[in-house]
């Protein structure tokens, strides 16, 4: 992977032995985590949420938080004892010989201060910022360095007025200002777009290949695949499988490194499931009561849905209108999967408002069935809203608060007229993989995965002809994004429902789409079977975007489903 | 900017409006009532009196002519005449404003010291002092301020002597009033800039600054105290009206010179161009302090100046 | 967040409000049995009076707090802490009713601007803007100076001048409700309005309002005790705390537990309804935000 060519006897960097913290629950945020990084090379720390990657990412310079309890070994950097400093003495470290680039990217730098100063901010404080000349020359080179265009302009401007790779970039100048010799960056690629996520990985490459150690703290495997030269995988605060990125992905021996490789949906995927076979499958669809979708359209043998040059557009806070859907035309056929891909403000999202009739297009039309379906009355389309539901990126703001699960998922079952009530209701959370007894719980109470199975059983519970599902596993880790995507595939395969699937990422949607549609600013750049899509891309953007996607290095052996 | 100045005198010709229907429709007759307040007893007037204060005031004249006549009037600065003094409205409310001014002013500027260095120092620190700040801001924000300033009456002026019993607008007259007035206001300042400051101080550019090698109280005021200070700071204007309502209070406390007495007085003397005069100065200050809050916001936060 | 317990009668119910109780922090529960303290002297004052409120003993006149008079005595010799626990009921009446009333003018302007549509609401938000330009007291004043001074002008005094706050607040819970993911949900469900309306808005805009309610009693008093104080309230012979303040203020300097103890009762009645109120509304919203009146 590295071209460098490292002596593996050369004294690490830094060397961490047993190092624990605790923040006064039961378990261990962090047990007995150790390793050491010489100068050059990579490591990755991955795991889920939970895991206590990034409370270790923080541990390193000694902001673990107010009230940590943080024990260690041995902490060493550059041969130094390094255990016992006092803030004083690490805050010498910080910046100076350790540079960080922490989480979210976006909103990591002060929105009221010019993003020169942030990115000045380090030599100031280290007594080595020289004149203020000398000071705004240093940080339009730095600036310059990792690849921020127009720096002189953009040293002056505040960071809203960046975009996200542009802040991103800025972030990890500032982080490179006084030229650490280690650099740490704790998820530098997420929520970035996927052309941006390629390119800032690109510049921690090139930062490694100066000399640099790095260490990149990620939930995404394929992202660490590309950088690293050693793996540790964390779970709940352990170390499950340490060792050389190419043994690791190449030959997991962990059984939670193997389920978190097969659980990354991708073209390789297609078809087979992604969660362990232990993982709650779908049961059967039981009540005789509810008509197969086929069989309610009915003699109708065109398009479920048919979209045909949509138009939205919205004006802003200046008043200015902005066209976020132009000239959208698709159709989806009778239990077909459709993924919309696209990079954050191409119109899917809007697109997807528009199928389900929550916004008015400006111009053109959606048919449901080969009936009208935008152009109606609200009042006369609300008895046939059960056709189409919805399943959000975020289910937790989409249920009443006050509300229990039995009656979230009742009042869509009340509306069917499918079954008997309260049977019903126990027949869908089976169905989705809800335990029974969680019932009477309230959304609050649930885990993320658990909140999309009862987003998905309400959605599901009016027995609708087609499921819009919008970004439904973004906000999910990558083992509860694979039990998810599992179950909408039985769902479509048993239940006959035809999918419209959004996502920015490309693999999941490349993992269940039949078909996808590729968006851009509002435009329909390029649509086709996904193979055709994302195999053989036409449109020059699906091509950028294809080849941004970064891959598992070494594909794993894939356990047939 | 054009259109905050459009709804500033939007605001200020419907408080206006507002003051002069209440005129129009308070019940009984306004020249009986002026006889009735002036006498200071109730009697029946006769209908040359009434004719001739009628004539006086403009009583008779459509609705519509008065109105015209009182926005006019108000254009120029002129608020009517006073029922019980005899004297335009606005020569009463100019002598006896100042004081008042002065007074809310720097209530104002204290209760946002008292708030911000409490915030700052005790915000976010898991520590006794952090608890105790809390509840002293929660405590303080609760107290009604004629009540702080009857304690400190008696136990610093009465008791120990050190201020003035009688009011008197020195400086040092000024000094229990103001601290008086402010005390309640930066339990509330505190609160809200306390709840923002902590919320700041978990956000990302705050961790990621640590991590260039800031200290603590570097981060407090250099990054996260502009930040903290916003949600208050738009609430400044509001904070004066309130500051106006507990000014009349203490005043009367301290028995200090300004707007307070003057409104008691005409309250309890049904002299209403006098009161609605003196509300529609608190509104045109109200308005005032609003537009001056909206130019510091934008000093605070540069993203309105970009945008 | 556990649920809490109001539907559960009986024996289980008994257990989960001990249960309840014992997860309270000391401060509440402090603070909430000062209010029940001060509701038991609403109801039965007979029970905590040490003395006859309106027995008169000029012999003992203007006394300072004592062991027998632990509030003093007034300028006709009775026991002011007898005559402040006298006077509980009509204040936390008048609180109640400024409150109430305040609420109902809240209410319509809150609701008709949350749900009436963009015109309806611009207007009516005007409209309360305008009334924010003036203090909540002079409001209340230029209401006394209009119709005269008595306990039913103070109470609509009060209400008036603090229901444009309340509506705002309201306003903002119907606008953030009917903006709510899950209202869309169920409108992709296929609900009507009305049936939205009343089973997500309704409910979630209007469930802060009873801690809201509680919370204003406690500013109803102040303020109400603002405009005693100023003269403007109860007439003095009652033991209303807030005319027990206006006739104390003669003597501030010469007997001043006249003058603060009426204040005491007042502020430490508001304070511990202010701590009860938080704690319920954090249990069932999370964070706080303060806000204005």
């Amino acid at each position: 992977m590295s071209t460098l060519a490292v002596d593996r006897d050369e004294a690490p960097l830094i060397r961490l032995a047993g190092l624990r913290v605790s923040f006064g629950g039961p378990a261990d945020a962090v047990c007995d985590v150790s390793f050491a990084l010489q100068p050059g090379r990579a490591l990755a720390i991955v795991g889920e949420s939970g895991s206590g990657k990034s409370v270790t990412a923080r541990t390193l310079v000694g902001l673990t938080g107010g009230r940590a309890r943080v024990g260690v070994d041995r902490y060493e950097y550059r041969g130094r004892d390094v255990s016992a400093l006092h803030d004083r003495e690490w805050r010498r470290l910080r910046g100076k010989e350790i540079g960080f680039v922490t989480q979210d990217a976006l909103v990591s730098l002060d929105q009221l201060r010019p993003v020169g100063k942030e990115v000045g901010e380090g030599p100031r404080l280290h007594g080595e910022a020289g004149s203020r000349a000398q000071l705004r020359a240093r940080v339009v080179s730095l600036l310059r360095d990792v690849g921020v265009p127009e720096p002189e302009l953009k040293a002056r401007q505040l960071p809203h007025e960046l975009s996200g790779g542009q802040r991103q970039r800025a972030l990890i100048a500032a982080a490179l200002a006084l030229d650490p010799a280690l650099l740490i960056a704790d998820e530098p690629t997420t929520a970035l777009d996927v052309t941006i996520q390629a390119q800032v990985l690109e510049l921690l490459e090139a930062t490694r290949e100066r000399g640099k150690a790095l260490i990149i703290i990620s939930h995404d495997l394929a992202v660490v695949s590309r950088m690293a030269d050693d793996v540790l995988v964390m779970r709940y605060g352990e170390v499950v499988e340490r060792g050389p990125a190419d043994a690791v992905f190449g030959d997991p021996q962990h059984a939670y490194t193997r389920k978190l490789l097969d659980a990354v949906p991708s073209a390789h995927s297609r078809g087979a499931r992604l969660s362990p076979s232990s993982a709650p499958r779908l049961a059967t669809a039981s009540s005789d009561d509810r008509t197969h979708v086929a069989e309610r359209v009915g003699g109708f043998d065109g398009p479920l849905l048919r979209a045909t040059g949509l138009f939205k557009s919205f004006r802003g806070p200046d008043r200015v209108s902005r066209t976020v859907v132009q000239d959208v035309s698709f159709e989806l056929g009778v239990g077909e999967t459709l993924g919309i891909v696209g990079e954050s403000g191409s119109g899917k999202s809007t697109t997807a408002r528009l199928v389900l009739a929550l916004e008015r297009p400006d111009a053109g039309t959606v048919e449901l069935a080969g009936k009208p379906w935008s152009q109606l009355a609200e009042r006369e389309r609300r008895s046939r809203r059960q056709d189409v539901s919805v399943i959000y990126q975020d289910p937790l703001s989409s249920f009443d608060p006050r509300w229990p699960i039995e009656r979230i998922v009742r009042d869509s079952v009340d509306k069917s007229h499918i079954g008997d009530g309260r049977a019903r209701v126990g027949e869908l959370l089976d169905l989705v993989g809800l335990e029974r007894s969680l019932r009477h719980r309230r959304p609050l109470e649930l885990s993320g995965g658990q909140r999309q199975r009862v987003a998905i059983a309400r959605a599901i519970a009016v027995d609708p002809a087609v499921l819009v599902c919008d970004e439904p596993v973004s906000a999910l880790d990558v083992s509860i994004q694979a039990q998810v995507l599992d179950l909408l595939a039985d769902l479509r395969d048993e239940l006959g429902v035809s999918l419209l699937f959004i996502s920015h990422d490309l693999g999941v949607v490349h993992h269940l789409s039949d078909r996808v549609l590729v968006m851009k600013d509002g435009i329909v750049v390029e649509q086709g079977l996904a193979d055709d899509v994302f195999l053989r891309p036409q449109h020059p953007y699906t091509q950028h975007l294809v080849a941004a996607v970064p891959r598992l290095e070494v594909e794993a052996p894939r356990v047939a489903a | 900017m054009a259109r905050r100045l459009g709804g500033a005198v939007f605001v200020l010709w419907a408080t206006a409006t507002f003051t002069f229907v209440v005129q129009l429709f308070m019940p009984g007759d306004r020249a009986t009532m002026i006889i009735n307040t002036q006498a200071g007893n109730l009697q029946s007037p006769s209908a040359e009196q009434l004719a001739a204060l009628n004539a006086r005031y403009g009583f008779d004249d459509s609705y519509l002519a008065q109105y015209v006549r009182y926005i006019g009037d108000l254009a120029q600065g002129d608020l009517g005449i006073s029922y019980n003094q005899h004297q335009p409205v606005t020569e009463i409310i100019a002598a006896q404003i100042g004081p008042t001014i002065v007074l809310t002013l720097s209530a104002l500027v204290l209760a946002w010291l008292i708030s911000l260095v409490v915030t700052v120092l005790a915000t976010g620190r898991d520590n006794a002092w952090s608890r105790a700040a809390t509840g002293f801001q929660i405590v303080t924000a609760a107290l009604p301020p004629y009540w702080i300033g009857t304690i400190f009456l008696v136990v610093l002026s009465v008791q120990l002597g050190i201020f003035p019993v009688e009011g008197s607008n020195t400086l040092v007259g000024t000094i229990l009033p103001a601290f008086t007035l402010a005390i309640p206001l930066s339990g509330f300042l505190g609160q809200i800039t306390q709840d923002e400051f902590a919320r700041v101080l978990d956000q990302p550019f705050v961790t990621s600054s640590r991590t260039r090698g800031i200290g603590d109280l570097g981060v407090r005021l250099k990054h996260v105290l502009r930040h903290a200070v916003l949600p208050a700071v738009t609430l400044s204007g509001w904070a004066l009206g309130a500051l106006f309502s507990g000014a009349v209070l203490i005043e009367v406390v301290f028995s200090r010179q300004g707007i307070g007495g003057v409104l008691v007085q005409a309250t309890n003397g049904r002299d209403i161009p006098l009161v609605t005069g003196v509300m529609l100065a608190s509104a045109a200050m109200y308005i005032v302090a609003n537009l001056l809050v909206d130019i510091a916001y934008r000093f605070i936060d540069p993203r309105l100046k970009s945008a | 967040m556990s649920t809490i317990a109001i539907d559960a009668p009986g024996a289980a119910g008994a257990a989960r409000i001990g249960a309840l109780l014992r997860s309270l922090p000391v401060g509440v529960r402090i603070a909430g049995a000062i209010v029940a303290l001060y509701l038991l002297a609403a109801v039965l004052p007979g029970l905590l009076q040490p003395h006859d409120p309106f027995a008169t003993d000029l012999d003992a006149a203007l006394q300072g707090p004592s062991v027998a008079h632990p509030f003093g005595t007034d300028q006709s010799g009775r026991d002011v802490l007898s005559r402040v626990i006298e006077g509980t009921r009509q204040s936390l009446a008048i609180g109640v009713g400024a409150t109430a009333l305040s609420f109902v003018f809240a209410l319509a302007l809150g609701i008709a601007a949350g749900l009436g549509g963009k015109l309806v609401d611009g207007a009516i938000n005007r409209f309360l803007e305008v009334l924010f330009a003036f203090p909540i007291l002079f409001v209340a004043l230029l209401f006394v100076a209009v119709f005269g001074q008595s306990v039913t002008t103070q109470i609509i005094a009060v209400a008036i001048g603090t229901a444009p706050g309340y509506a705002r607040i309201i306003r903002g819970q119907f606008l953030t409700v009917k903006g709510s993911a899950y209202v869309e949900a169920a409108r992709a469900v296929g609900h009507s309005y009305g049936k939205i309306v009343r089973q997500h808005v309704f409910p979630n805009a209007m469930r802060p309002l009873v801690v809201m309610f509680t919370l204003g009693v406690g500013q109803a008093i102040v303020w109400a005790s603002g405009l005693a104080f100023l003269g403007l309230g109860v007439a003095p012979p009652s033991p209303e705390w807030g005319a027990l303040l206006d006739a104390g203020r003669a003597y501030v300097t010469s007997a001043w537990w006249l003058e603060l103890t009426p204040g005491l009762a007042i502020v430490v009645f508001a304070l511990s309804v202010t701590i009860v109120g938080r704690h319920v509304q954090e249990r069932l919203e999370g964070k706080v935000k303060v806000q204005p009146l």
